[in-house]
């Protein structure tokens, strides 16, 4: 009886410490997303309500739509984001499988360089490749940041990649072999198909660095014409800083896509950590 | 990972036609991380050897990192960035990585309702880009708005508010926990994935000889996820070291009030690029990512080669 009721002191107050530790982790965007819906007096007056008919406003949202062209942050953001978890998949896979699949020399020599990338970042050799971006006249164009996104997510890619793929049975690719596929058949039709959820994993792994940085568009790509919503909104809120409802609804802008697909990803996200996959 | 080239002698002597299919596999992954990542970052530390002397770009051998070091002008910043750049690093190491390993630890009591919910909501933030997080937390410590004293009067604490962010003493440390709040979610998931991989033979084993709830956890537990926190810690070094978003978006460029939250990523981004009447200089800028090139190889191999090695793993 004793032991049945301290277990039930300790589970609540693991529930308490948990539910205090969910609301800190909340609470500021909360506080972004009601507030960016209120008129400046109500956000200043009561900035803990929640809005009602007569403190709704989205003064701040026509400020952030009239002033910055977010729409086209978005897309670029979009286009950046997209065609780098492509590529990152596609040649992340190739190699992947490359190491995986066949002995050759130098097999786990490549592998280690590959594998470099993991722990040094990428930034570090910003100077040059500015210098480099300059010369081939890709600055202030997305195919800059495109390019270096991808060379950023391969290596944990291939990392990921390599490991589920060791997992495929050799008795289907060796029937495929027999069968006379070639082993570009095997790889895009038999292989690629069986790790498509860690493909998922590797998609999400790589989408959000490259949602949320800020370096390289402020480095490669600061035109108007190629900002990103990262920077778009840094900049914006820059320009904007005592506008407060134009900040909150930027903020709010930027935000909300995040979340949106975070709520879709989240499973496949948290199934990939706890499966093993970075370890 | 020490025999690296020990070629098979089982399959050097067969001979077969050159296997171009692997080659084609391998090449676009190849030379794009080559072309962008690996060439730039040589290029990188090379430059850091060169600089103008009368317009023209010369080899100087270490002369660069001569001036970082000793110039009264330039190594002031440096070593102020250096040290803050610790300190960043120890506050991570001495709140985010213990809090994370508390948070999972709850989170993977067996039965524990709710858990998915809890886990999902604490890696919000994770997923935020800096300039949200950054701006929220900004907007939220600000005196106007007066939402962080409102919330401290509620405990009674208003009398301990102060405008943190503009403070030289307090700046640095309230980054730091701006990141903090951010990153929290990385250790517990790592963490928390240790933990459920722990069988529960063990488990069960440990509750026979009478090994529960706390001891257990410190006795038991702790000791199986050591190569985790091992992973974290290298993860949160590199991090840190290469930092630079936050403090641009909290602080600005200058990471002020006066230098007090400059970091290294910050000082990189203003000796390249030059700020307000300070003017770019590149071989600058590659002597500063190449001193945090060395500083970030020195922990990685200190982990690779030491850490790693002495610590035991257990294969279940």
């Amino acid at each position: 009886m004793a032991k049945a009721r301290t277990s039930l002191v300790r589970t609540g107050l693991i529930h308490l410490a948990l539910i205090s530790y969910t609301l800190i982790a909340l609470f500021p965007v909360f506080l972004t997303l009601v507030n960016s819906f209120k008129s400046r007096n109500a956000i200043f007056r009561d900035p803990m309500a929640i809005p009602t008919p007569s403190t709704f406003d989205l003064v701040g949202y026509k400020t952030v739509l009239a002033q910055g062209d977010f729409f086209g942050y978005f897309q670029n953001s979009m286009i950046v984001t997209v065609v780098a978890i492509a590529l990152v998949l596609l040649f992340g896979a190739m190699a992947a499988f490359a190491l995986s699949e066949y002995r050759f020399r130098g097999n786990l020599l490549m592998g280690l360089y590959l594998a470099l990338g993991i722990m040094i970042p990428i930034r570090l050799g910003t100077v040059a490749i500015l210098q480099g971006m300059v010369a081939a006249g890709l600055v202030n164009t997305l195919t800059a940041l495109v390019l270096v996104y991808t060379a950023q997510g391969l290596p944990l890619a291939i990392f990921i990649l390599s490991e589920f793929m060791r997992t495929v049975s050799d008795d289907l690719k060796n029937a495929g072999r027999i069968d006379g596929l070639s082993e570009y058949a095997i790889f895009f039709r038999l292989v690629l198909p069986l790790v498509r959820p860690a493909m998922a994993t590797v998609a999400v792994f790589t989408m959000i660095p490259i949602w949320n940085d800020l370096w390289f568009p402020l480095i490669l790509a600061p035109g108007e014409e190629t900002k990103t919503v990262t920077l778009g909104a840094q900049m914006f809120i820059g320009q904007f800083v005592t506008n407060w409802n134009a900040v909150l609804s930027a903020l709010s802008l930027a935000i909300l896509p995040v979340l949106v697909l975070y709520v879709i990803f989240s499973r496949q996200l948290i199934r990939g950590i706890t499966s093993g996959a970075v370890k | 990972m020490s025999d690296i080239d020990t070629a098979d002698p089982a399959i050097a002597p067969i001979k077969r036609p050159t296997r171009w299919h692997i080659a084609v596999f391998l090449a676009p992954a190849v030379l794009v991380y080559t072309a962008i990542m690996i060439l730039p970052l040589i290029e990188t530390l090379r430059l850091s050897l060169y600089n103008l002397v009368d317009g023209q770009t010369v080899f100087v051998g270490l002369s660069n990192f001569a001036t970082l070091f000793s110039d009264p002008r330039l190594s002031a910043s440096f070593w102020n960035a250096l040290g803050n750049n610790l300190i960043f690093f120890v506050i991570h190491m001495l709140v985010q990585n213990p809090v994370g390993i508390a948070l999972a630890a709850m989170l993977s009591v067996p039965k524990l309702r709710f858990a998915t919910f809890y886990r999902t909501a604490i890696f919000v933030p994770t997923l935020l880009s800096f300039v949200i997080v950054g701006f929220i937390w900004k907007l939220i410590l600000s005196p106007i708005w007066g939402i962080a004293p409102s919330l401290m009067d509620l405990v009674g604490l208003k009398w301990a508010f102060a405008p943190w962010l503009g403070k030289p003493d307090s700046a640095l440390i309230t980054v730091s926990l701006i990141s903090v709040w951010q990153y929290v979610g990385i250790p517990m998931m790592l963490i928390y994935a240790a933990l459920l991989n722990i069988p529960e033979e063990v488990l069960e084993a440990a509750e026979c000889d009478g090994i529960t709830g706390w001891s257990q956890f410190w006795k038991i537990k702790l000791p199986l996820i050591l190569p985790s926190i091992g992973i974290i810690s290298i993860l949160t070094f590199v991090g840190n070291f290469n930092a630079f978003d936050l403090i641009y978006t909290v602080q600005g460029a200058l990471a002020g009030p006066d230098g007090s939250t400059d970091i290294l990523g910050t000082l990189l981004y203003r000796t390249f690029f030059g700020f307000q009447n300070q003017m770019g200089d590149r071989s600058m800028g590659a002597t500063i990512a190449t001193v945090m090139f060395l500083i970030i190889l020195a922990g990685v191999s200190l982990y690779l080669f030491v850490i790693q090695r002495r610590m035991r793993r257990y294969q279940f």
